[in-house]
């Protein structure tokens, strides 16, 4: 198949190569095979498919470094399938999908299901993450080099931090023998045994169980010194208190390889907004108070902040229709990823920063191809207007599961048009 | 002869905390209980009020005196009442709580009381229920007609609230007592500190407009009002004391630190008590300082001035964007 298609006047933005003008772009055979400020400028292009994108900007397609489908284990919920309808209709090409199943991807032969029925239904990319230790019990390390080979990109016990420290301990040291990355979770169990909120004034006055928000903190230290011990390339999948963000910035000037992302509803939402018991606001770790909202929101803005992901979490009405402390955590996220990113930068950070978390530094740290739109690069691509306005509706999700945190909430900027690969998986009527 | 309907008392037809009641409210419920008080203590103590009305007690926590007074106050009104009992009912058997409260809303009650492990419970059936919903306790929310009957039996004695000071004290963190009674006390005037040991207060406490002490002696000084709370012990996850003879020692309410606060002072407990763990026996027993036994009387008639109140108003739709 030799399919073309030709963009003429994008703001053609790639934070990879710190590109941003106003040009072409044209896809040949899945790739990038050319993009430049004069490409298309006078002429009709020469072929058969030609995408005005006119007032538009024409980005890499995002990769989410943290979604968890319902596939294996819990399907009713989500499949890989509906989630990547609606990664498409967030203009999220790659789904970096966590180990939290049932069964749990801890062997090798999973990790292969999991890349055989994503290439079979999905309609966007999906990168793997396998457990860091087996059944997510936090007690014996998975194989970590024969699920490298097996496809996984990265190692995490999902939103379950390794308690033991000797096991993390040995955990890390083997995972840097193959140079993987390790996706950690920092909530100190036992601090956070039970509870659902954080510590504040406003949990006091719902009488829900909370856990002092340094439970994070205290977890993101104990991580960084042993990554210190042992090499280990760490990410720390979500932060969500400006403390762990000051600790893991210190890390990072004293050359730690320590990176950190934050989920889009720490930077959108804060604890207020549980209300009278939201459950559909109920997320882990919980929202945190205003300020450190804004800390995770600066984050990003700055670049102190290395990835934003959705951390779509799909749950049913059967888990969330339940009082506060008893029901399911979580939000679904992949549509809402890439307006939370646009409303940082309609705050006042620039475009190509926001751009550079959900795009080239997720390619780069879990060795991904695209992420970027330089040539030869897969057209893996979002076509988006940055000033659209939308207020989101559950009902209109294209996730089988609906239970967003931002039911109600104005964005400006959506996807338009998303490709993977060449191919347009999604366009908005 | 016919008489003019009641006025409306409440703005809702719910009653799920004491947020969200106005001062005005509040002293409508407590001028209504009292009529109630009277009609309790006389001989015939039925009226129809609530005739053919139905009204179902669902509590997922054991409960004595509270399940008991909301069975009474219902009878009394002439309202057909019905206590389900959750050990023996579906709810074993996995339902979840909607489910269950689905499936009573189903068989057309008029009211619902509920008392429910976790916070947000009553809220929640509020939001899917048609019928009117009481909370009789969720979680460490809110247990508002407690804060009520324990404002009937204050005011009954005191004779108002205005510059009363109200010192609460034990387990403040798990209390939902004390949450309904602070809200309630501090919106009518009165002085309320928490009395506790730092691992027994909730965070930021002292923002509820309240005042929080940590001794006894400081926290009883010149108090009209001593509130004792249970030690919960079935909540407590970890150790937030190291022993019980070590909690009395310290916060135990005995005849020295009774000592400390107003001659004459009162002594509450919302019950059932610890004794020589919270209270000493012979103060919960003296019926010249102790008021435990007139709160569960006083119970009953705030809990029939609910039941009334809840009557006149009109079911309500609420908002649920954002719910599941």
């Amino acid at each position: 198949m030799n399919r073309r298609i030709a963009f003429r006047n994008a703001r053609l933005i790639d934070p990879a190569t710190g590109l941003d003008v106003k040009g072409g772009l044209l896809v040949e055979n899945g790739r990038i095979a050319d993009i430049g400020p004069r490409l298309f400028n006078d002429a009709e292009p020469n072929d058969p498919e030609v995408i005005d994108a006119r007032g538009l900007v024409l980005a890499p397609g995002l990769i989410d470094a943290c979604v968890h489908t319902g596939e294996p284990g819990a399907e009713h919920r989500e499949t890989l399938a509906s989630a990547s309808d609606a990664a498409a209709a967030g203009g999220v090409t790659t789904m970096v999908v966590m180990p939290s199943t049932n069964p749990v991807i801890d062997e090798p032969s999973l990790v292969d299901f999991l890349l055989r029925r994503a290439s079979a239904t999905a309609k966007v990319r999906v990168a793997p993450v396998a457990a860091l230790t087996k059944g997510r019990l936090g007690e014996t390390m998975t194989e970590i080099g024969l699920l490298r080979e097996a496809g996984a990109v990265a190692f995490s016990d999902g939103e379950r931090t390794v308690a033991n420290s000797r096991v993390l301990r040995r955990a890390l040291a083997y995972a840097a023998t193959f140079d993987a990355l390790v996706m950690g979770h920092a909530e100190d169990p036992e601090l956070t045994a039970g509870t659902s909120a954080t510590e504040s004034e406003f949990a006091t006055r719902l009488g829900l169980p909370a856990a002092p928000a340094i439970a994070e903190a205290i977890i993101v230290a104990r991580d960084l010194a042993l990554i210190e011990l042992t090499g280990a390339r760490y990410h720390f999948a979500q932060i969500s208190t400006r403390a762990a963000l000051e600790l893991i910035v210190a890390a990072k000037q004293r050359g730690l390889p320590v990176t950190c992302g934050v989920a889009a509803h720490h930077v959108i939402l804060n604890e207020l907004d549980v209300g009278s018991y939201y459950t559909f606001r109920k997320v882990t770790p919980p929202l945190r108070s205003e300020a450190d909202r804004a800390a995770m929101a600066e984050g990003v803005a700055s670049g102190a902040i290395d990835l934003l992901v959705s951390s779509h979490e799909p749950q049913g009405a059967d888990t969330k229709r339940q009082p506060f402390a008893a029901a399911a955590a979580g939000t679904v996220g992949l549509e809402t990823l890439l307006p939370t990113a646009l409303s940082v930068h309609h705050n006042g950070a620039d475009l190509a920063t926001v751009l550079r978390a959900v795009t080239a530094t997720p390619a780069k740290l879990l060795g991904l191809p695209g992420g970027t739109l330089a040539k030869g690069a897969p057209a893996d691509l979002v076509l988006f207007d940055e000033g659209e306005p939308f207020v989101v509706e559950a009902d209109k999700l294209h996730s089988r599961a609906r239970n967003t945190a931002f039911e109600g909430r104005r964005f400006q900027g959506r996807a338009r048009m998303t490709f993977v690969g060449g191919e347009c998986v999604f366009k908005r009527n | 002869m016919t008489s003019a309907p009641p006025l409306p008392i409440l703005k809702t037809s719910h009653l799920l905390g004491i947020e969200g009641l106005s001062p005005d409210e509040i002293t409508a419920l407590l001028d209504l209980a009292d009529s109630y008080v009277v009609q309790n203590q006389a001989a015939d103590k039925k009226t129809a009020l609530l005739k053919g009305r139905t009204l179902i007690n669902l509590f997922f926590e054991a409960s004595t005196r509270t399940q008991s007074s909301f069975e009474l106050a219902g009878k009394r009104l002439g309202a057909d009442v019905m206590n389900m009992a959750v050990k023996t009912s579906s709810v074993s058997k996995g339902e979840t709580l909607i489910d269950t409260a689905s499936t009573l809303n189903a068989m057309r009650p008029d009211m619902l009381v509920v008392r429910h492990e976790n916070a947000g419970a009553a809220e929640l059936l509020s939001r899917k229920l048609t019928c009117s919903v009481i909370n009789a306790g969720d979680g460490a929310h809110e247990h508002p007609t407690q804060a009520l009957l324990d404002a009937l039996t204050i005011r009954r004695r005191l004779g108002g609230f205005e510059n009363r000071i109200v010192a609460i004290c034990g387990d403040i963190l798990h209390s939902r007592v004390a949450r309904s009674n602070l809200r309630l006390l501090a919106m009518m005037g009165a002085r309320v500190r928490l009395v506790a040991p730092r691992t027994l207060l909730p965070a930021d406490a002292d923002r509820f407009g309240v005042e929080v002490c940590t001794d006894m002696r400081e926290g009883l000084k010149d108090a009209d009002i001593v509130m004792m709370l249970r030690l919960q012990l079935e909540r407590m996850g970890g150790a937030f004391i190291p022993s019980s003879r070590e909690y009395f020692r310290f916060y135990g309410l005995d005849r020295e630190k009774l000592a400390y606060a107003k001659p004459g002072a009162l002594v509450m407990h919302p019950g059932p008590m610890n004794r020589g763990v919270e209270i000493a026996s012979d103060i919960a027993d003296d019926v010249e300082v102790s008021l435990i036994g007139e709160q569960v009387e006083m119970g009953v008639a705030a809990r029939m001035a609910v039941l009334d109140a809840l009557s006149r108003s009109v079911p309500c739709k609420s908002d649920s964007r954002g719910h599941a």
